[in-house]
């Protein structure tokens, strides 16, 4: 039995002795006692786009799943540290091997007061999969195990053979094909929300236009105008209602970082990004209100791995070992970035959750002996000033992805004489790039898909569809196939990351955090959760 | 003059063909799909987004599909991108906001560039032709994405006279900056083009005419030197008026208006191949219309044109 310890470590315990019920407070507004809170209940959060699409089966941006959030609720929601706590569910029974998952739901509405029955969820599931709804994340209930849904999504078998249904109206049974104890987690994810079926079927396509959505979540929607603003209103008919605060909720969509910061002077917005290269400043300036958190993402060089890429002196192993120990990755973050990122020599970011970052031998090196090596192995591969490495470095455009680009370029420069010519193209043609391993070394970058190590260690395995580098070990394989089922996974995760230190199919540069400006009378925001997940009904303003 | 606009008319049909043929090809041989994203699709996930947006099917068939629903249906087909939403929809939502703000900015600086082009040739070489001259210059060599920060700078953060974004169904302090930063490198062409031709005219022979018989100053500019000076304006206004209506770029993205003009950029960035079609038929279609109003004014002004 694979034991990844998301539900704490009590938790656990009580998973070892056999098939039991959790029941864990639910998370509300917290708001200290003698707290004066502003008479205008309103939070006005910039996002960077469009709001894309507000049902819950098709969101696949973030900050669209954040609207989601707050319009429906899933099984489960995420405490400020990212723990799971009752949301829809008021508990759940799971079996020993973690394989079939019993969810007791509450008694709750939906904004036009039906209740909210446990076929809400099998229908909502059973669509996201189903091929005719074409979602981009229909491979979600798949990637966390529910029995059947890779097959479905392939069109093998009939969406009815999903392994979830409805025992009772409160009773929701998911089986799984593998054993995943942090299914929960997953639970909070928006593909896995309940929607209401009696609505989506009348109004077809258009149930998610303002004046025909229905929700489960603290907030319904009152006004939707693409390209300007999203507002949410309360919902008196949310089972918590009582402890909810915020009023209003307004997503308001501004393009550009540096107008969100004017217009975060000028009061329109209660948090925004800090652009690339300000966050010191802003620091300086506003000490209170710009913050810096981890955040599960790893900006990453890859190389192209297969045999279509043309540079013969990247094939050769210690060429891309001396590549990657010459990148002086503090240089990047402390002078470049500047925005309290981390330096990464390892692939998964640390503050994931029970992930124990691997002790790799190049990262303990000073820069120094770094470049000392890298020289050493780049001679001893037959390269040097006669007979210079020259290769073709792609990124999409954008400042900051220039700026790095341009610096790691005079460092192998400087140092080993490598001659790295830059080319930047648009977003789309980058990832077609990259897709069909036409390339020779290209920025990457990975966001976790959920707060466990496996969705980093994941991406090396070969037939990982996100392997962009096309890397190939069969121990490397193997490892990750073990770790499924590992009793304390990390020890494969170390296998698996010292590999790819010595094999260099990529080289990671440093994990990311978001950097945000915020007003200091917003309460209840949940700054250690690395996933960022954020409900409106935990928040709360305080006057003055 | 039916029979000319009814033969300009025919000539739109196959223009607009060509125009969403061209669009089609281009389109496709750009790399990438709407579908590509950071995280990479699996094979199983990409072939029922392709089945359900008929990407499946033969280049031929699609374009055909395609234009047969506009033809039969007037149906732009659902943006790939944003998936509850249809181009229609994207259009009938984004369009009245340009159009608002893009009239304003329009009838601002019309009545502002001919006003100041006229001012200024009429006193050729005095402080309000410099003046004049000086503002033109100033307004043309800066970019509206120059000009819109600073417009905000100073109206929003420093005045605290207006809200720095967003749109309000169209309130007017929401719509005053976008005004400004549209019209003001418009403003300035105009006013230029006006004062140029304007010069022209008086230094005509039935000006001087007008002049030696006697008429009043103002007479002879309003009655007699206007009409033929505005017709560089004119021809000029038409195609401004579309690019006006159907907004910019810069102006939804950094005030965000929820207009059409970010359109685009953003379809042709995200590979929304029908949001793409729709807003490049839309612009063709008002392009052509706007061409036909301006050689309907033309001939009207200058009745040598209609024969």
């Amino acid at each position: 039995m694979k034991l990844r310890a998301i539900l704490g470590a009590g938790a656990v315990a009580f998973a070892l002795m056999g098939s039991t019920a959790f029941t864990v407070p639910a998370v509300a507004a917290q708001v200290p006692d003698g707290t004066k809170l502003a008479a205008d209940q309103t939070f006005n959060y910039r996002v960077l786009d469009n709001i894309n699409s507000l049902d819950p089966d098709i969101v696949e941006d973030v900050d669209t799943s954040y609207v989601v959030g707050n319009l429906f609720e899933g099984l489960y929601n995420e405490d400020a540290k990212g723990n799971p706590v009752p949301g829809a569910a008021e508990s759940y029974d799971v079996n020993k091997d973690n394989t079939v998952f019993t969810f007791h739901l509450r008694d709750a509405v939906w904004s036009n007061g039906d209740p909210v029955k446990a076929s809400d969820f099998v229908y909502s599931w059973r669509r996201a999969v189903d091929p005719k709804t074409a979602s981009n994340y229909s491979y979600f209930p798949g990637l966390v195990g529910v029995k059947n849904a890779d097959d479905i999504v392939a069109g093998k078998l009939p969406p009815d053979q999903l392994g979830v249904k409805a025992i009772d109206d409160k009773t929701l049974e998911v089986d799984l094909n593998k054993s995943v104890p942090y299914f929960v987690r997953a639970t909070a994810h928006a593909t896995l929300f309940p929607i209401p079926q009696s609505v989506v079927e009348k109004f077809g396509n258009d149930w998610t236009k303002p004046e025909n959505i229905v929700g489960n979540g603290a907030y319904v929607l009152a006004e939707n105008k693409p390209g300007e603003r999203v507002t949410l209103k309360r919902n008196h008919k949310y089972w918590d209602d009582a402890h909810t605060v915020i009023e209003t909720l307004n997503f308001l969509t501004i393009n550009d970082e540096n107008q969100g910061v004017t217009r975060y002077l000028s009061g329109e917005v209660d948090q925004t990004d800090v652009p690339a290269g300000q966050y010191p400043q802003m620091k300086q300036q506003y000490p209170n209100e710009a913050h810096s958190v981890p955040q599960l993402c790893t900006y990453y060089f890859t190389f192209n791995m297969t045999d279509k890429q043309p540079v013969e002196a990247l094939k050769d192993v210690r060429v891309r070992q001396a590549l990657s120990l010459a990148i002086d990755r503090d240089v990047i973050v402390n002078n470049v970035l500047q925005g309290g990122q981390i330096p990464a020599y390892f692939f998964t970011p640390p503050a994931t959750a029970d992930f124990k970052a691997p002790d790799l031998d190049y990262a303990k090196m000073s820069q120094a002996d770094r470049d000392a090596k890298a020289k050493q192995l780049l001679a001893d591969a037959g390269y040097g000033p006669d007979k210079p490495v020259s290769f073709t470095y792609i990124y999409n455009t954008s400042e900051a992805h220039k700026k790095i680009a341009t610096v790691v370029s005079q460092m192998l420069k400087e140092k080993l004489g490598v001659d790295m010519q830059l080319q930047d193209m648009e977003f789309a043609t980058l990832l077609d790039k990259r897709h069909q391993a036409d390339y020779e070394v290209a920025r990457d970058a990975w966001c976790g898909d959920y707060n466990e190590a496996s969705t980093f260690e994941g991406l090396m395995a070969s037939d990982s569809s996100q392997n962009d580098s096309h890397y190939s070990n069969a121990d490397v394989d193997k490892w990750l196939k073990e770790s499924a089922t590992s009793e304390d996974p990390n020890q494969q995760y170390l296998q698996v990351e010292q590999q790819v230190a010595k094999d260099v199919p990529i080289i990671p540069i440093y994990f990311y955090t978001k950097v945000f400006l915020q007003k200091t009378n917003i309460g209840g925001w949940p700054y250690d959760n690395v996933e960022q997940v954020w409900y409106g009904k935990d928040l709360y303003k305080t006057a003055g | 003059m039916i029979s000319f606009i009814l033969k300009r008319l025919a000539i739109a049909i196959p223009t607009l063909l060509v125009l969403i043929v061209m669009s089609f090809v281009l389109m496709k041989i750009a790399p990438g799909s709407p579908f590509t994203g950071e995280k990479n699709l699996p094979r199983d996930v990409l072939n029922n987004i392709y089945a359900r947006y008929g990407l499946d099917k033969p280049q031929w068939q699609q374009l055909l599909e395609y234009v047969w629903n506009i033809v039969a249906h007037f149906d732009f087909g659902p943006s790939f991108k944003y998936k509850d939403r249809t181009v229609n929809e994207i259009i009938a939502q984004g369009f009245p906001v340009t159009l608002t703000y893009g009239f304003w900015a329009f009838v601002f600086a019309a009545a502002i560039g001919i006003g100041m082009g006229v001012i200024a040739a009429v006193r050729q070489n005095s402080w309000a032709d410099y003046l004049a001259v000086g503002i033109t210059i100033g307004a043309q060599v800066v970019p509206n994405f120059v000009l819109a920060p600073i417009l905000v700078l100073i109206f929003t953060l420093w005045l605290h006279w207006l809200p720095g974004g967003g749109w309000n169904d169209g309130k007017w302090n929401y719509i005053v900056m976008p005004v400004i930063a549209l019209s003001a490198t418009y403003l300035a062409n105009i006013a230029r083009i006006t004062r140029s031709s304007m010069l022209e005219v008086l230094h005509s022979n039935f000006i001087r005419t007008a002049r030696a018989k006697g008429l009043p100053g103002h007479q002879v500019i309003l009655k007699h030197a206007l009409k033929p000076a505005l017709l560089p304006v004119v021809s000029y206004l038409g195609p401004v008026f579309v690019g006006m209506i159907t907004g910019s770029v810069v102006v939804d993205l950094y005030f965000s208006t929820g207009g059409i003009g970010q359109w685009f950029v953003n379809s042709a960035l995200n590979r929304d191949y029908s949001t793409i079609l729709g807003v490049t038929i839309l612009l063709g279609a008002l392009t052509i219309a706007g061409n036909l109003v301006v050689d309907v004014l033309y001939a009207w002004i200058d009745p040598k044109i209609r024969y």
